[in-house]
């Protein structure tokens, strides 16, 4: 990216705020519903038995690592592949037939896939001009969704004269100009530099509040869906993992993959044995850690906390009530500057630990003992 | 001028030795490019006895209507030439790019058949295939009652042109629609635009500048091109006509020299027009991790309708190959479908008459070849890695050969070095056979140079600096890292360079003096003159056939050893 573009970027395209009242009033917001989808490449199982609601107007992420088939999942909803079982209704209406220039999803591909051969204007003008609207009205639509991403002055340009971030709003105003049903977005931020990605989400968010669109988000980035999605639908291997609220995937995650996808997790090996109230979990370095009674004497599986569950304890004191001790040796430190992060040997097994840091704290030494207090009902048990 | 602004300081930091080959080029260029071009178009600006400047020639040249009627012919050949060798284009390419097609590897070669065999040595075949009195049209009127005029003057040259040059169009069409990221169709659809719209929005403005680049080049090639009309004995159109006048009236007559002016004028507007069309418009949208059209799977009356074609076409590229093998071994072959009987006469005639033929084409090919490869090479390094001011004009100057027609380099050195007369024996300078070998290097400088250009792109510089900061010389870093790692590229230039050079023939037939000097090409031209000389001429082209077809198939080879032990197999 030329300099000049960068410079173009900041204020005050930059700063401009999506205006949505000059689009034309919305149709009513509908829902996405995807039942029973298999699909494969030949031997390659893609997706497996996928389920799926999305509401109206919800902004909705498929999140997980490349390969997962996020995209995969997001292609079949536009009609670009097809799924050797089950069906995917916009709206209650099954669209699993048609062919994608007849289903008004609107897409906005990774490469934001502008045609070089065409002027801003015409990229944004093509699907109206092919659903033969009147060319009065397709001026006046154009005009309203380049004056929404904050581009009118630019729309004589060729996209090759754009810096990536007018790129990225004019893919998005030539997708929200034909109103469509739902909006796609295939991992619209990755091409563009740390700053501009969360400015961009920002906008990209209240955009979608304000023109009340269904809109599904694919990306592999954990920060991008937490901070702007309302749920998230976790997925890897061809499976949905998990459906939640970011917060709920990151204090409930139903199962491994999920608590080390949405942040870092601390696992440890160890049994389940039943004890007086209930179930434990017994594991080297640690002091028996209650379990909820859903999990029986015997489980299989792993214990769960997250590194701010960890207390530092230098006092010598018994560990409060509901909460377990672990004993270790500092094995490195990381400065966070916010904090401090110390790796830690508890019986064999590396805990990070998160320690808060202010101006004047003492770091504590690398090979140094350590004992840490974990309060029970922050710890969850994770069969897999 | 960047010279005049030499500082001392500047001048101190330019190394002697690439200074030293920089000159030596430009000297080479200037000598065997510049001058005999740029006394050409003097001559043709200058009053045949007085020598002063005028553009009475012009006038005559635009008064005369045998010239007019050349002009018109060569304008009309290459246009039509253009819209055939697309007719054939298109549909291949469409096959490739769009669908999931076996026979796609079918089509690949049909894009290399032709290249490997220059159009004049068909020409003659074509004739006993198609003529009026060839096989088809015998077989035509013998069972339908018609024929079809395929070889009828102009229609003869279009015809042999479009089939041997359709695979410029072809591939440089392919590459394009190959370019074409798929997002690029599918936002298309995703926004409710869908087939023949689809395509006429999308697709097709997309890769409309691989088609005028492949479009372009058919043109100036036919343009140019001096044997495929001579050998048709169709006179009149602008490049024979420029030979004629120098070959029947002798080099003073001023008429050559004005329409060799007229030749690389139009070279030079065909070449703007495509840099026109294809300005801004750099086109190549391939994604990381896109790649190319959707491709389907076709059905199966689609796939009868597309082996049809594809072997329509095929058969059609392979008329004058089958053609001329026919001719080697006829006896005679006239008048009927097939010839009469078979012999093996032709190639011992060849071989006992004629082999200084071959054996003069594999030493000036193989020189010119070489010449290339180490002038590519060195421009190439002049340019892309050290800081000689002026660098670039060497790289311009050898370029502009593209636009310098056979003809016009023959003929310009005919004009510059026949005065010259050579040490010790007398003779002038343009009748010794090293001319030849200079005027055929000079022809396929710019594709030789090119292929050095990317080859050396593709050496990054940090393998240089290692070898340095380890203790190597310039020279013997290029000598040890450099050009081991561009051989792939010097290989493939030298073998394009010595396969073309092979069997070119438009400078040639300008520059050779006596028959022992002469290489195959002419040789052809000469057998192909009588009737009798048809059998050994063709037998001549089917070794010409041979030299070029494994040159091309050994580098092949070679570069693709080269290319999977170095693992860039992707």
């Amino acid at each position: 990216m030329k300099t000049t573009d960068r410079a173009s970027e900041g204020n005050p395209i930059m700063n401009h705020q999506f205006s949505p009242a000059a689009l034309a009033p919305r149709i009513e917001s509908v829902g996405v519903d995807i039942e029973g989808v298999n699909l494969s490449y030949g031997s390659n199982h893609v997706l497996k038995d996928v389920n799926l609601a999305i509401r109206p107007g919800e902004f909705f992420a498929f999140l997980g690592p490349s390969g997962c088939g996020k995209t995969t999942l997001l292609r079949l909803i536009a009609g670009f592949n097809t799924a050797q079982q089950g069906e995917v209704r916009i709206g209650g209406r099954d669209i699993s037939v048609l062919p994608p220039h007849r289903r008004d999803v609107g897409m906005v591909f990774q490469s934001y896939a502008l045609w070089p051969h065409m002027t801003v204007r015409r990229n944004v003008a093509f699907g109206l001009e092919e659903r033969r609207v009147p060319r009065a009205e397709i001026e006046r639509r154009v005009d309203a969704a380049l004056d929404l991403v904050g581009l009118k002055h630019l729309a004589d340009r060729r996209p090759s004269q754009l810096s990536g971030g007018q790129q990225q709003r004019v893919a998005l105003a030539r997708t929200v100009v034909i109103e469509p049903k739902i909006l796609l977005l295939d991992e619209p931020l990755s091409n563009l530099d740390a700053k501009l990605r969360v400015q961009m989400r920002q906008e990209l968010l209240s955009l979608q509040r304000k023109l009340g669109l269904t809109t599904i988000f694919v990306t592999h980035d954990q920060e991008e869906a937490n901070t702007i999605c309302d749920r998230i639908a976790v997925m890897d291997d061809g499976r949905v993992q998990q459906v939640g609220t970011p917060q709920d995937l990151y204090d409930h995650p139903a199962n491994l993959f999920v608590a080390g996808f949405l942040g870092t997790a601390n696992v440890l090996d160890g049994t389940v044995q039943g004890g007086d109230g209930g179930s434990v979990f017994v594991g080297a370095g640690i002091t028996p850690v209650a379990l909820p009674p859903s999990v029986a004497p015997g489980a299989a599986g792993k214990l769960m906390f997250r590194p701010q569950n960890l207390i530092i304890r230098q006092d010598g004191t018994p560990p409060a009530p509901g909460h377990a001790r672990l004993a270790g040796r500092i094995r490195h430190r990381e400065f966070l500057g916010a904090s401090i992060r110390y790796a830690v040997d508890v019986g064999g097994q590396l805990v990070q630990v998160d320690a808060p840091h202010q101006a004047g704290d003492a770091l504590l030494a690398p090979d140094a003992p350590i004992i840490l207090d974990l309060a029970a009902d922050k710890a969850r048990f994770l069969s897999r | 001028m960047t010279s005049l602004a030499l500082t001392r300081d500047r001048i101190a930091r330019v190394r002697p030795g690439p200074a030293l080959a920089a000159l030596l080029i430009a000297a080479f260029l200037l000598l065997f490019l510049v001058v005999p071009v740029v006394q050409v178009i003097f001559v043709a600006f200058q009053d045949k006895t007085t020598g002063a400047f005028t553009l009475v020639n012009f006038a005559d040249f635009f008064r005369n209507d045998l010239f007019m009627r050349s002009f018109g012919n060569s304008v009309y050949v290459s246009a039509m030439s253009v819209v055939v060798a697309s007719l054939l284009a298109l549909p291949l390419a469409y096959l490739t790019t769009r669908f999931e097609f076996r026979g796609a590897v079918l089509i690949q070669s049909l894009g290399i058949i032709p290249l490997i065999m220059p159009p004049f040595i068909g020409a003659v075949a074509m004739q006993l295939l198609f003529g009026r009195n060839g096989s088809v049209n015998l077989l035509l009127r013998d069972h339908f009652g018609f024929s079809i005029p395929f070889m009828e003057g102009l229609n003869g040259v279009i015809f042999v042109q479009s089939i041997h040059y359709f695979p410029f169009i072809l591939i440089n069409l392919s590459a394009s629609l190959k370019n074409i990221d798929r997002a690029m169709e599918e936002s298309a659809q995703n926004l409710g635009c869908h087939g023949f719209r689809l395509f006429r929005r999308i697709v097709f403005p997309l890769a409309m500048p691989g088609y005028v680049a492949g479009a372009s080049l058919v043109f100036i090639k036919v343009f140019d091109d001096l044997g495929t009309p001579l050998l048709l004995n169709v006179n009149d159109m602008l490049a024979p006509q420029a030979y004629l006048r120098i070959s029947s009236i002798g080099i003073a007559d001023p008429m050559g020299y004005v329409i060799s002016v007229v030749l690389i004028a139009c070279s030079l507007l065909a070449l703007w027009v495509s840099a026109l069309a294809m300005r801004g418009k750099d086109y190549a949208t391939v994604q990381r991790g896109g790649g190319g059209l959707a491709r389907r799977r076709m059905k199966p009356l689609e796939l009868v309708a597309a082996y049809a074609v594809v072997l329509l076409i095929l058969v059609l590229v392979l008329a004058p190959h089958i053609g001329l093998g026919l001719l080697s071994f006829a006896t005679i072959w006239s008048f009927s479908p097939l010839p009469d009987a078979f012999t093996l006469k032709h190639y011992h005639t060849v071989f006992t008459e004629s082999g200084q033929y071959i054996t003069n084409t594999l030493l000036y090919a193989s020189l010119a070849a070489l010449l290339d490869v180490v002038i590519g090479t060195a421009i190439a390094y002049l340019v892309l890695r050290t800081k000689l001011p002026g660098r670039q004009w060497l790289d311009y100057v050898a370029m502009a050969a593209l636009a310098v027609p056979g003809v016009v380099l023959g003929i310009g050195y005919l004009r510059s070095f026949y005065g010259v007369p050579m040490p010790f024996s007398g003779q002038p300078l343009s009748n010794f056979w090293l001319i030849l070998v200079f005027a055929l290097a000079i022809r396929r400088l710019p594709y030789a140079l090119r292929a050095c250009t990317a080859a050396l792109q593709q050496v990054s510089s940090s393998l240089e600096e290692a070898a340095e900061n380890l203790g190597a010389t310039k020279l013997r870093t290029v000598g040890r890292i450099v050009v081991p790692l561009m051989s792939g590229g010097i290989l493939a230039g030298f073998v394009t360079s010595f396969a073309t050079a092979a069997v070119e023939l438009s400078a040639t037939i300008m520059l050779v003096h006596s028959q022992s000097d002469a290489p195959l090409a002419y040789g052809l031209y000469v057998y192909m003159q009588s009737a009798a000389g048809r059998g050994p001429g063709a037998a001549l082209g089917i070794f010409a056939v041979i030299i070029v077809g494994l040159g091309t198939y050994l580098s092949h080879v070679v570069i693709e050893r080269g290319r999977r032990e170095r693992g860039q197999d992707h």
